[in-house]
C-alpha cells in the first residue's frame, strides 16, 4: 500500500497518504449517513407533527428505526473513526500502522451498515434501534451490528498501535496533544462500550436463529452498557473537537494540561456506571443498585463536564486576547469570528449540550424526576440537545475545516455554510425544548397517533400540548434545512469544489 | 502557551490558575449535592420507583390475573375488557400484551394498593395518564408497586414502549372512585352503592406474595 507524507501548508503538520484516505472514506460514509438519518428524520417528524401526519403507522415505526441507526450508530460512528484518524496519526506527525487492516476494518464496518440498513428498508427488522427482546429482527440486523461493532472496535485498535508507532518512531515531542489525548479516552470508552455490545448482540444473534435465549431484562441491563457508553465516547469526541475547533479558529490555549487531561479521566472512570439511569424505572434492579449507580459515580462524570464547559470558553478567551483582542471585558467575544462556521457551531455546540442537554440530563437521571420523565418525548428531547445540538453540530463545525486541510479542496457556498451552524443550533434549540415541554404532557416517544384515534378508550391531551408539538415541529424544520444546507456544502465542496492552492504531493518518508 | 492541537514540552503538571481552582472546588461541591440528594430523597421523598420485584412466568402472571379477574370483576365488560374493583389495600394484577391492557380497574382514593405490572410478550411501558407516571413493563418479570390513588377521577393507562405496530392503540383504563362521595350519593342512588359495600372489607389478594 502507498504511503508517503505530504506537509500541510497551513499546520505545518505531516500527513501520511493511507490517513488522509482513511479519513475521507469514513467521512464520506459518514456523511451519507447523515443524510439518509436527516431524510428520514423529516419523515418522522412530519408524521409527529399531527397536522400533517405523513405516513402510516407500519412506515413510522420503520422509518423510526432508520433513523436512529443511521444516526446514532453509522453517522456519528464513522465521523469518530475519521477523528481517530486525525488525533493520532495526523496530530502525531505519524503513520497509519496497519493500513491494509484499517481499510478492511472500514469495509467490515460498511458492510454491516448496508446489512442493517437492508433489514431495515426491508421491514425485516422493525424493532427501533434499541431492538429490545423478545421484539425480533432478521439475523443479519443482529449479525450486521456484530460487523460493525467489531470493524469499530479494530480500528481503535488501530488508533492505538498508531500512538505506540508515533512514540517508537518519535514523531512528535513532549506529551500527546490534548485534542489526542481527549481522542484516547473516547478510544478507551469505546472498548468498555463495545465489550457490552458483544456480550449483548452475539447471544441475540443466536437466539434470532433459535439457538438460546435471551432474557428481557438483561438484554435492557447490558444493552445499555452499550447504548449509554456510547454516548460517552460522543461526549469525550466532542470534547475533543471542542479543543480543535478552539485551536483551529483562534489559536485557544489550554489554560492548563492537569486540569483539562483529569477531567477526561473522570470520563472513562466513571462514566459507565451512568447507563442505570435507563432502567431506573424497571422491574429488574432493587432500589440500592439505582441508588448507587446514579449518584456517586454518574456525578464525577458530570463534574467533568462542568470543567470542560468552564476550560473551552476560558481558552477561546485567552486566544482571543493574545491575538490583541483585548480591550475591556468582552472585545474578545464580540470580535471573535462569528462569521467562520467551525467557530459558530463549536459556540453553539459548548451552550446547548452545556444549558439543555447537560440540565436535561442530569434532572431525568434522578429516581424519581425519571418517574415522569420515563419514554415521554422529554428523553429524545433531552438527547437531541446533547448528541445532535452538541456532537453533530460540534462534528459538522469540523467539517468545514476538514474539506480544505484534508480533501484539499475550497468550502463551497461560503455564504451557505456561514449561516448552517445558526440555522442548525437555532432549530436544533427549538426543537428540543419543545420537545423536552412536550413530554411533560406525558406524550409518549416513539408513538404513531398522539389522539389515540384507534384507541379502546378515548384520551386527549390538552390543545396546549398540541401547541408545543407544532412549535416542536417547525424548529424541527428550521435544523432539517440546516442539515440540508451542511450535505450540500460538503458533497458540492469535495466532489465538485474547487482544488486548493498549495503543494500538496506526497513525498516517501524515507527520501525526504 | 500552547493550544489542544500542540504537544506540551517538559512536565505539564503544573497548578491551575485560581479562577479555574475556584470553578473546580464550585462544581465540584455541587455535584456532591446532587450526590446527597439521592439516597436523602429516596429515604425521605417517598416516591419511589422500587417495589416488590419477582420473576414470574408470563402464563403463571396470565393466570394470576385471570383468577384476580375471576374473583373481583364487576358488573359488564367494557370495549371487551373486564372491569374489576378489588378490595382495598389487595394485590392489583395488570396484565400488559399486544395491544390490550386487562383488565379495567376500578379502585378507591386514599386506599393503598399493591399494583402489580407484567408482561405476556414483549416489553410495555405503563403510563398513566393525565399525572405522566411511568414504569417499564417488563415480560418475565413482576414489578409490585405499592400505590395510593389521592384523586377521584377517571383515567388512562397509555403504552409507552414501543411494542409493534399496534403500539399506539394500546390504551387502558383506571377509575378511581371517592366512597365517602359515593356514600353521600347513597341517598339518591341506593342501586350504584350497593357494588361498593359488597367488596368493601376483604382482606383476601395478600396471601399470593
Ligand atoms: C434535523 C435533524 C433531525 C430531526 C428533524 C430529528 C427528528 C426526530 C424525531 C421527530 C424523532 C422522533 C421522536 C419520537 O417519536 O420518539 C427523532 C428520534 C431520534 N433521533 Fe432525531 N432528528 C434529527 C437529527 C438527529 C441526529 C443528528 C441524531 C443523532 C446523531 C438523531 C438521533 C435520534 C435518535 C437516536 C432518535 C430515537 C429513535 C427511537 O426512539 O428509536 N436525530 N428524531
Ligand atoms: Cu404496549
Ligand atoms: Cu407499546
Amino acid at each position: 500500500m502507498k504511503g508517503g507524507f505530504r506537509v500541510c501548508p497551513t499546520t505545518s503538520l505531516r500527513v501520511h497518504r493511507q490517513a488522509d484516505g482513511l479519513i475521507k472514506a469514513n467521512a464520506v460514509v459518514a456523511t451519507v449517513s447523515l443524510l439518509v438519518g436527516g431524510i428520514t428524520g423529516l419523515l418522522v417528524l412530519l408524521t409527529r407533527w399531527q397536522a400533517v401526519h405523513l405516513l402510516d403507522a407500519v412506515m413510522f415505526y420503520r422509518v423510526l428505526t432508520i433513523h436512529g441507526m443511521s444516526m446514532l450508530i453509522f453517522f456519528i460512528i464513522f465521523f469518530e473513526m475519521a477523528v481517530l484518524y486525525f488525533a493520532g496519526p495526523v496530530l502525531l506527525n505519524s503513520r497509519v500502522p496497519a493500513p491494509k487492516l484499517g481499510w478492511s476494518m472500514f469495509w467490515l464496518m460498511l458492510l454491516g451498515a448496508v446489512m442493517v440498513e437492508w433489514t431495515m428498508f426491508t421491514g425485516r427488522a422493525d424493532v427501533l434501534f434499541t431492538s429490545y427482546v423478545p421484539l425480533k429482527a432478521h439475523p443479519l440486523f443482529y449479525l450486521g451490528v456484530i460487523l460493525f461493532a467489531v470493524g469499530t472496535l479494530i480500528t481503535v485498535a488501530i488508533f492505538f498501535g498508531s500512538l505506540v508507532v508515533a512514540k517508537r518512531e518519535k514523531t512528535y515531542e513532549g506529551s500527546v496533544p490534548l485534542v489526542t489525548y481527549g481522542a484516547i479516552a473516547a478510544a478507551i470508552i469505546a472498548v468498555i462500550t463495545l465489550v457490552h455490545g458483544a456480550a449483548i448482540y452475539i447471544p441475540t444473534f443466536f437466539w434470532s436463529i433459535g439457538i438460546g435465549n435471551v432474557d428481557p431484562q438483561v438484554y435492557r441491563m447490558v444493552w445499555w452498557g452499550l447504548g449509554h457508553s456510547s454516548q460517552q465516547i460522543n461526549v469525550a469526541a466532542m470534547v475533543a473537537v471542542w479543543y480543535l475547533l478552539g485551536a483551529l479558529t483562534v489559536g485557544s490555549a489550554v489554560i492548563n494540561e492537569k486540569i483539562s487531561r483529569t477531567a477526561f479521566v473522570l470520563y472513562i472512570l466513571f462514566i459507565s456506571m451512568a447507563s442505570a439511569h435507563h432502567l431506573l424505572v424497571d422491574p429488574g434492579m432493587g432500589p440500592t443498585w439505582k441508588v448507587v449507580n446514579t449518584s456517586y459515580f454518574m456525578y464525577m462524570a458530570v463534574l467533568a463536564s462542568m470543567i470542560h464547559g468552564f476550560t473551552v470558553p476560558a481558552g477561546i478567551e485567552v486566544g482571543q486576547r493574545v491575538r490583541g483582542f483585548t480591550k475591556g471585558m468582552f472585545e474578545w467575544l464580540r470580535r471573535a469570528p462569528w462569521g467562520d462556521p467551525g467557530f459558530s457551531a463549536l459556540v453553539f455546540s459548548v451552550i446547548i449540550f452545556g444549558f439543555v442537554g447537560g440540565i436535561t440530563g442530569v434532572t431525568f437521571g434522578t429516581e424519581q424526576i425519571n418517574i415522569i420523565a420515563h419514554n415521554t418525548l422529554r428523553i429524545p428531547g433531552h438527547f437531541h440537545a446533547t448528541v445532535v445540538a452538541g456532537t453533530a453540530l460540534a462534528f459538522m463545525g469540523v467539517t468545514y475545516y476538514v474539506i480544505p486541510l484534508i480533501f484539499r479542496k475550497k468550502v463551497a457556498f461560503w455564504s451557505l455554510a456561514k449561516i448552517q451552524p445558526y440555522l442548525f443550533a437555532f432549530g436544533m434549540l427549538i426543537f428540543s425544548v419543545a420537545m423536552t415541554f412536550a413530554g411533560t404532557f406525558g406524550i409518549p416517544r416513539r408513538h404513531w397517533d398522539m389522539t389515540f384515534s384507534d384507541a379502546l378508550f378515548d384520551l386527549q391531551f390538552s390543545p396546549a400540548a398540541n401547541l408545543v408539538v407544532t412549535v416542536m415541529a417547525l424548529g424541527g424544520l428550521i435544523a432539517a434545512l440546516g442539515g440540508a444546507i451542511y450535505i450540500l456544502v460538503t458533497v458540492w465542496s469535495v466532489f465538485l469544489g474547487q482544488p486548493m492552492e498549495g503543494d500538496a504531493t506526497y513525498v516517501d518518508a524515507r527520501s525526504s | 502557551m500552547h493550544t489542544g492541537v500542540e504537544s506540551p514540552r517538559g512536565v505539564w503538571w503544573k497548578p491551575a490558575h485560581k479562577a479555574e481552582k475556584v470553578w473546580v472546588v464550585l462544581a465540584f461541591a455541587w455535584c456532591m449535592v446532587l450526590f446527597a440528594m439521592m439516597p436523602l430523597w429516596h429515604w425521605k421523598g417517598g416516591q419511589n420507583p422500587s417495589g416488590i420485584r419477582a420473576r414470574v412466568e408470563p402464563e403463571a402472571y396470565r393466570a394470576r390475573t385471570e383468577e384476580f379477574i375471576a374473583t373481583y370483576q364487576v358488573g359488564e365488560e367494557e370495549n371487551g375488557i373486564p372491569i374489576v374493583e378489588p378490595p382495598p389495600g389487595s394485590d392489583v394484577y395488570l396484565l400488559g400484551q399486544m395491544w390490550l391492557w386487562t383488565p379495567s380497574l376500578r379502585l378507591q382514593k386514599d386506599v393503598e394498593y399493591t399494583l402489580h405490572l407484567s408482561s405476556v410478550d414483549v416489553n410495555h411501558g405503563f403510563s398513566l395518564y393525565p399525572f405522566n407516571i411511568n414504569f417499564q413493563v417488563v415480560p418475565g418479570y413482576d414489578y409490585g408497586l405499592r400505590v395510593t390513588p389521592t384523586e377521584a377521577g377517571d383515567f388512562r393507562i397509555v403504552c409507552n414502549e414501543f411494542c409493534g405496530v399496534g403500539h399506539h392503540v394500546m390504551v387502558g383504563r383506571v377509575e378511581v372512585i371517592d366512597p365517602a362521595a359515593a356514600a353521600e350519593r347513597d341517598e339518591s342512588e341506593p342501586e350504584e352503592a350497593q357494588d361498593l359495600t359488597l367488596n368493601a372489607p376483604d382482606e383476601g389478594g395478600e396471601g399470593d406474595r
